[in-house]
């Protein structure tokens, strides 16, 4: 009965804002006929919200930068499980990745001598750790993602990629040797579902942010291609690692850039005191994140918080001056005022740790293959299927990824992926038709949604869920708590399954999308639930109070959390550097 | 209770469009025109309106807000209430897709029209081509746009000539790699825009700078291209 539409290309982006964009545009640019499926006009992803930069050795503030310390920073801010191959690659490459973006027009900020300004990062240091703070973050004032995304999606309207602007990507279409060759799609305007055929299928579909209560992230970052995974069988890998930025603004949950601290500003607690320094003497203000955010998390749990609950602290900027902060952080005066009605000129900022970046999600290889793991344990290439961006675990984040590592993540490996598939193309790529039944398959879950009846409205069952995830999954984690948490998800899933959609029309129908997010964002939490629970030691920015210390022995691994059986597995780290001998785990400080 | 009425129009149900009235308890506090969209939404699913980043960066809330085009992120209900009453419609001018959503394909293909893309044929050096802090500082209040469309649908112009006439944003976009002093493609640019309507159509009405959410000067940009036009007939 499949009597539905299809269309076919020889490539299919699945997500329109950083590294999809940037994938997209190799391919474009190589001939092959592309396309991006996305659920929002491209300009409006989350990448725009990007802020303080890039991160990457092109030599600008310090001529004498090395791309190796900045790979020695990268893995000593992952907690030692960020794969060393895939971070040698991001940080050698980068500066050609970066010079091309400012050949096509991106707006970077510039120093005296005409070259791109940079600005100093948390974790970023010279000389692999030897040397202090580095500055080391290519930055447009900082509205970085804003710029980056604009000139990438520049350059494809300049080489004609085909853009399926909102179009919402339902479900994988699998063959029967298991290969994925395309996806279900929504076209949101009409309502039409199009079987979209692909011999490349890419995932770019960002973060998942909204699975918690609190978050910097866009309302789109649902996790759909972490959920279209799982629902095709597929692994994710070390889910349970999410990354709390220090400062959201308190109430609004929208992001303050580490640039801010970076330029020279501090946090406070209610004595006024800068409490940094006591949990990092050396770095302060600029380590990791994960540290930071513990660190504010604790002054609070010990009654040192600010505002009349003592829940949040400061973020001081008065002291850089008026200048300063317009010329560097123009963007954050804006949001400071209209969402904390703080002006960062006259008084600090209200901060807490805020729900930020998903460090786990579909295993690749350098290449942007997708993996799975088979029941020996050695990796296998999904054919068809990739991966890139922040949907993607590489890994080059690990445990904690350090900022402005994730727009240089999404233009490297955005930029590998089409390179990958550019040459898969060219040598041939020959995949079986999937059959109806295989397209079949991937319409179930949107017609359960289309033929629901009763039910609860998904609104309220998304709020629960962002409410379990939030005091269960937070930043500070404990066993018998999250068995709680667990045990709270399995009773929300059948209500979940179950949501209702009265609204049956066609047309421009976000309530029916707004549904089927929902279950992405279930299965994202569910395998995030699973994953933390199962990983018992403290390591980057999964702190627990049950296991607090790191344990090399038993977890210096990927985990894998397998959908089918809802189980975890493990994964070996990569410590094989094509330049130099590995960097071996050390005790994390800063 | 705070008084909101959104136009609503579903094609599949509705015959033409109307305004329906709610009323919204916001405890008093001065939240968002999104944030009461939100609420709406999860009384009535079918109420429909575009949101992403709900920070004003990323464009997609553009409507039209007491009268004043804004983004409803950023639009708190102190700026946007009037005797107790909120009024939300679509953007003006361009045609309703459902509810607050309005096709921008108009919107668009003017953006595109203006080539929105660096122009440098010279060979690319190893590094960054070199800009200084002066030249960069020509960009800044022209790249910051978001394309949310407020101005052009503000814009008695566009309305008159959406094929015709680019229309605020899309000439602040022209003018951005106009002023970039690593584009190379000024003639061309200038002769794709030598026409009585691409640029001549704007009448310094000024609606496009009275209501940009980023605070950006299109009629000035609009001044900037006719001088270089001018400039080049001569």
């Amino acid at each position: 009965m499949a009597n539905i539409k299809t269309m076919s290309f020889d490539a299919v982006i699945v997500g329109g804002g950083g590294s999809g964009m940037r994938a997209a545009l190799q391919l474009a640019q190589s001939g092959y006929k592309t396309a991006v499926i996305t659920k929002v006009f491209p300009t409006r992803s989350h990448t725009v919200s990007a802020q303080g930069g890039i991160t990457c050795a092109i030599a600008s503030d310090d001529p004498n930068d090395q791309w190796q310390w900045h790979m020695y920073d990268t893995i000593k801010g992952s907690d030692y499980i960020g794969d060393q191959e895939a971070i040698e690659y991001m940080c050698q490459t980068g500066p050609e990745a970066i010079f091309e973006l400012e050949h096509m027009g991106l707006p970077f900020s510039r120093t005296e001598e005409g070259r791109i300004y940079q600005r100093p990062f948390g974790g970023q240091s010279k000389d692999f750790g030897n040397g202090g703070q580095a500055a080391r973050t290519c930055a447009a004032a900082d509205r970085t993602g804003h710029a980056l995304l604009h000139t990438l999606y520049q350059g494809n309207l300049k080489n004609e990629t085909t853009f399926l602007n909102e179009w919402y990507a339902v479900d994988i279409v699998k063959n029967a040797d298991n290969a994925v060759v395309g996806v279900v799609a929504i076209n949101i305007e009409t309502g039409e579902t199009v079987y979209v055929k692909s011999k490349a299928t890419v995932f770019a579909t960002g973060g998942a942010g909204r699975i918690y209560a609190s978050t910097t992230n866009a309302h789109i970052c649902t996790g759909d291609g972490v959920g279209m995974a799982l629902r095709a069988g597929f692994p994710v890998q070390d889910i349970e690692m999410w990354q709390f930025h220090p400062t959201g603004i308190h109430g609004a949950g929208t992001l303050v850039t580490e640039g801010c601290r970076g330029e020279g500003g501090y946090l406070i607690n209610k004595d006024g005191e800068r409490f940094m320094e006591r949990y990092a003497p050396n770095a302060k203000d600029l380590a990791g994140r994960d540290v930071v955010a513990r660190s504010m998390v604790l002054e609070i749990l010990e009654g040192r918080g600010c505002g009349p609950d003592g829940d949040h602290v400061y973020l001081k900027l008065d002291h850089l001056g008026e200048d300063t902060l317009n010329a560097k952080l123009p963007g954050i005066l804006e949001l400071s005022r209209t969402f904390a009605h703080a002006d960062p000129v006259k008084e600090p900022i209200p901060v807490v740790p805020t729900c930020h970046y998903m460090m786990g999600g579909i295993p690749t290889n350098v290449d942007g293959q997708a993996l799975t793991i088979d029941k020996d344990g050695n990796d296998q290439v999904i054919e068809g299927f990739y991966a890139c961006g922040e949907a993607a675990c590489v890994s080059v984040h690990g445990a904690n990824r350090l900022g402005g590592n994730s727009l240089l993540d999404l233009v490297v490996f955005g930029r590998a992926s089409g390179m990958f598939i550019e040459k898969q193309l060219r040598e041939g790529i020959n995949l079986k038709e999937a059959s109806e039944a295989d397209i079949e398959a991937a319409m179930v879950g949107l017609n359960r949604i289309n033929n629901s009846a009763g039910g609860e409205k998904a609104s309220v069952l998304r709020a629960e869920l962002q409410t379990i995830m939030q005091n269960y999954f937070g930043v500070f984690r404990r066993g018998d708590f999250m068995k709680e948490g667990i045990d709270k998800l399995n009773a929300l899933r059948p209500r979940i399954e179950n949501v209702a959609l009265e609204d049956k029309s066609n047309a421009f129908n976000t309530a029916r999308i707004e549904a089927l997010e929902l279950q992405n964002l279930f299965a994202t939490a569910e395998a995030t639930a699973i994953a933390a629970e199962g990983r018992t030691e403290s390591r980057g920015a999964h702190a627990r109070e049950d296991f607090q210390e790191r344990d090399d022995e038993n977890w210096l691994c990927h985990s894998v959390y397998f959908p089918e059986s809802k189980t975890l597995g493990k994964r070996g780290v990569n410590f094989t550097l094509k330049t130099r001998e590995a960097f071996e785990p050390k005790i994390r400080t800063y | 209770m705070l008084n909101v009425s959104i136009y609503r129009y579903n094609p599949e149900v509705d015959s033409e469009p109307y305004m329906q009235d709610f009323k919204v308890d916001t405890q008093g506090k001065d939240v968002m025109v999104l944030d009461v969209l939100e609420k709406l939404k999860t009384e009535d699913p079918t109420l429909t309106f575009r949101r992403s980043c709900r920070e004003g960066v990323c464009g997609s809330d553009g409507v039209n807000i007491s009268g004043k085009n804004g983004l409803a992120c950023i639009t708190p209900l102190s700026e946007a209430v009037k005797g107790n009453k909120l009024v939300i419609r679509p953007l003006p001018g361009l045609p309703v897709i459902r509810d607050l959503v309005i096709d921008m394909s108009q919107f668009y293909a003017q953006y595109e029209k203006i080539q929105p893309y660096m122009i440098n044929n010279n060979p690319a050096p190893a590094i960054e081509r070199l800009q200084s802090p002066e030249e960069r500082a020509k960009l800044d209040g022209l790249y910051e746009c978001i394309l949310c469309a407020c101005c052009s649908t503000a814009c008695p112009s566009f309305w008159w000539n959406p094929d015709k006439f680019i229309g605020p944003s899309g000439l602040l976009q022209a003018y951005r790699f106009l002023a970039d002093s690593r584009d190379t493609a000024t003639e061309e640019r200038l002769a794709n825009l030598d026409d009585p309507f691409s640029v001549f159509r704007c009448h310094g009405i000024m609606n496009c700078v009275q209501v940009c959410p980023k605070g950006l000067n299109p009629t000035k940009a609009i001044g900037h291209i006719r001088s270089m036009l001018i400039r080049s007939a001569t």
